[in-house]
């Protein structure tokens, strides 16, 4: 160990040959040389894949924007499609998009009103960003959010300042799938919160409503509740007495999302060191103080990532509505496509609605993955 | 720890008991309150729930009970896995959607395994194009939703030429707007004899290889299995089907009229359905399989290397058994959602236990049953799934001290 010198002490020949410069690590080439061409198989699958990706780029980039048709002269209110028919097939016809899509976004909500459900996925917009802001984690959101929705109602419903009244029956599009599935949330987290301390609880009837509640509603789909929702209703109520449809759907997706979340709850909860419980026990502290200061706070931060994960799930499932008749974003989309002049456009309507739910997951999405990177970061070494 | 269970004065469970006292602080009183409160607050409600109910089909004279199962269904099924025509009772008619909502969650099980974990090893994979790739698809595929999914493939194979102008992208099979067809053969009872002498000789088979590894526990020598296995699921099939004097007459689709006569035909709806079921959860199942690989430490990967052992035997032997801990309960629930997800089938058409049963509450009025009868069949499938991976878990489950 001790002659380390000796190492260095290469003996240098004169008659040696000249020996290749090492091959370059960093740069392009060397990038490319690593990460795609490391080896004849390598070099195989990133060609033929190269290739089928360049090819369908090309495709999809002549069908969507070089053919493509953006708008159609309308002649008396009727739009005139004859040319979107010719190029079917080789360009889209985006002009479905540019004439309905004020339908598809409000649905059938009075047209020199649109103004107010804009504003309202503006506000659910701004309400998100706000509950995502960690300096915001505290008291006041429960104000903000109580505010916002109230504005909410009062905006699509009006009736009061100066609005006019606007039937449930008319609203629709991306107000009703955001009002969905912000509202179930709103109610369901509550909700998840109690039966998840319920299902943990050491009262024997408590805990068994808890699982019943739970497993019942997690073995069954949604669509089989938002069914019974739309056609047993009617039946549990009192004669005469008769809520909206719609009303009747958030109801159902607030059962259906409870159960979800409360095992997410529960899982933060098994995570909780025992420690934590005991101590608080050792203090002296009741149930309720125990866990409303010791151990939700930790325990709900433990399970964010997954809980907002749980929220986008929810937040597609919303689009299920569509089955039993509820004007959503996707059900306007489905309607628009129904008039003889735009039948068989369908696609470019999937496309621009699945951008709208694309962008709102998508933001979720990355939100909880940063989310994840930075609540875990004391465990990173 | 064992001296003191041993130990006779400390055999007693727990501190003393003793007498509630009517007193708020006491703790087994407050227990005692707090749920017969909660327990009376829901048992009212469904009882107030109950009674509606029971007056509201007083007052629309509306019968209960299952009567109505044996009637004449009248609603005509379009595809179906055994013989059914509208002549046939409600009965059938809902057997009929099992059975079609179980063909779709069987097949789809298994094809999402195959596609989901195809995608998350190629996630890992080192070339940058290929992982990329699969990253892509599996972001865009979970964002959006399934529904979507399903409407856009449906308009999609609606889209397709009709049967005189079909798609033919391989001798036989033809693709277009009534759906796809297939070539097949013409099923005779000698093929059912030789799938028959399969099953069998799987049966063997396994046998076979637990005596030989029983012996390889013996003599640490370790023996071949697949000829045996060749010989028996292969070949022995092929002698029972020689021996029925080798029947095979080709069944291959062909244009005659306006539709198709002749192979196996996948209607659009069924082909849809699947399609996407099995494109959306394959995107869920590809992040956990990728989870799974990432969670076995990288010691791992490293001391097998040391060892001598290749790459692939490396992921077959050391890897994936430890990573199939960590993927088989979030698989369950995947299984689980594509299997609930099936139900979505109502809506563009293909005819499972939700649609038949919806189709039945409208036609007789029947909405608790109805809905009583598509949730019992769900909790069934349900229950069923969660059982069987809970006795697969177990099995692979780290065996601890």
């Amino acid at each position: 160990m001790s002659d380390i010198t000796a190492n260095t002490a290469v003996p240098h020949q004169a008659g040696a040959e000249r020996r290749q410069p090492p091959v370059a690590t960093t740069g392009i080439v060397a990038w490319a040389r690593m990460n795609l061409f490391s080896s004849w198989i390598n070099t195989a699958v990133t060609l033929a894949l190269g290739y089928l990706v360049v090819r369908w780029t090309i495709g999809f980039v002549d069908w969507a924007f070089l053919n493509a048709i953006w708008s159609v002269p309308v002649v008396n209110g009727q739009a005139q499609t004859q040319a979107c028919r010719e190029i079917k097939g080789v360009g889209a016809c985006w002009a479905v998009v540019t004439e309905k899509h004020r339908f598809i976004l409000f649905g059938t909500y009075p047209y020199e009103e649109h103004w107010r459900p804009l504003l309202v996925c503006v506000l659910f917009v701004a309400l998100y960003i706000v509950s995502a802001l960690r300096r915001f984690w505290n008291w006041r959101l429960i104000p903000i959010w109580v505010g916002t929705l109230t504005a909410i109602g009062i905006l699509m419903w009006g009736g009061v300042f100066g609005l006019t009244y606007v039937p449930q029956e008319r609203w629709g599009g991306l107000p009703i799938t955001l009002i969905l599935s912000t509202f179930g949330l709103a109610f369901a987290f509550p909700l998840a919160v109690l039966v998840a301390l319920g299902r943990r609880s050491k009262l024997p009837a408590i805990k068994t409503l808890c699982v019943l509640y739970v497993e019942l509603i997690r073995g069954v789909p949604l669509i089989s509740l938002l069914f019974m929702a739309s056609v047993m209703f009617p039946l549990f109520l009192p004669e005469g007495m008769n809520i909206d449809k719609l009303l009747r759907a958030q109801v159902a997706i607030t059962l259906f999302a409870g159960a979800y979340l409360a095992e997410v709850v529960r899982a933060g909860l098994q995570t909780l060191p025992r420690g934590q419980y005991e101590a608080a026990d050792a203090l002296g502290l009741s149930y309720w103080q125990k866990t409303g200061f010791i151990i939700l706070p930790q325990a709900l931060r433990l399970v964010i990532p997954p809980l907002v994960n749980t929220f986008i799930g929810f937040f597609k499932d919303t689009s299920l509505v569509l089955i039993i008749g509820i004007f959503d974003l996707l059900t306007a989309g489905k309607t628009a496509i129904v008039e003889p002049a735009w039948q068989g456009f369908g696609i470019e309507v999937y496309i621009t609605i699945g951008l709208i739910y694309l962008v709102f997951c998508f933001a979720m999405s990355k939100y909880s993955q940063d989310l994840e990177r930075e609540l875990n970061r004391h465990r990173r070494r | 720890m064992s001296s003191s269970t041993a130990d006779p004065r400390l055999a007693s469970a727990g501190p003393p008991r003793r007498p509630i006292r009517l007193s708020w602080s006491d703790e087994r009183l407050r227990a005692i309150v707090w749920q017969i409160l909660v327990v009376g607050i829901v048992g009212s409600i469904v009882w107030w729930l109950w009674s509606n109910t029971v007056h509201n089909l007083e007052v629309r004279r509306i019968a209960t009970g299952f009567g109505f199962l044996q009637r004449e269904a009248g609603l005509p099924i379009g595809e179906s896995l055994i013989d059914y025509d509208p002549t046939h009772s409600y009965l059938r008619a809902l057997t009929v959607g099992v059975l079609n909502t179980l063909k779709v969650a069987v097949v789809g099980v298994i094809l999402a395994t195959i596609l989901g974990t195809l995608i998350g090893i190629a996630k890992l994979s080192k070339n940058w194009l290929v992982s990329k790739l699969a990253s892509f698809y599996i972001e865009v595929i979970r964002d959006l939703p399934l529904l979507l999914q399903l409407l856009f493939w449906y308009t999609i194979l609606q889209g397709l030429p009709g049967p005189r102008q079909a798609l033919n992208p391989v001798d036989g099979v033809f693709l277009s707007n009534r759906g796809m067809k297939l070539p097949w053969i013409e099923w005779l009872p000698a093929h059912n004899w030789a799938l028959l002498a399969m099953v069998a000789g799987a049966v063997g088979t396994w046998a076979y290889a637990r005596a030989m590894r029983a012996k390889q526990y013996a003599d640490g020598q370790p023996r071949k299995i697949w000829p045996a296995g060749l010989a028996l699921m292969v070949g022995l099939p092929l002698v029972v089907w020689a021996a029925h004097g080798a029947p095979f007459t080709p069944d291959i689709p062909a244009l005659r009229g306006f539709n198709f006569r002749g192979g196996i035909s996948i209607s659009p709806e069924y082909f849809a359905l699947l399609l996407g079921l099995v494109t959306y959860t394959a995107g869920f199942i590809a992040e956990i399989v990728r989870a799974g690989i990432q969670a076995v430490n990288q010691g791992q990967w490293e001391a097998a290397e040391a060892l001598g052992m290749r790459r692939a035997e490396i992921l077959k032997r050391i890897v994936l058994p430890q990573a199939l801990r960590v993927i088989v309960p979030p698989m369950t629930s995947q299984y689980l959602n594509l299997t609930k997800n099936s139900s979505l089938a109502v809506a563009i058409g293909y005819q499972d236990i939700v649609s038949i049963a919806n189709t039945t509450l409208n036609q007789t009025g029947q909405a608790i049953e109805g809905i009583a009868i598509i949730m019992l069949v769900y909790l069934s499938i349900s229950l069923s799934i969660s059982l069987f991976m809970n006795w697969y878990n177990a099995r692979i489950a780290l065996v601890e001290r």
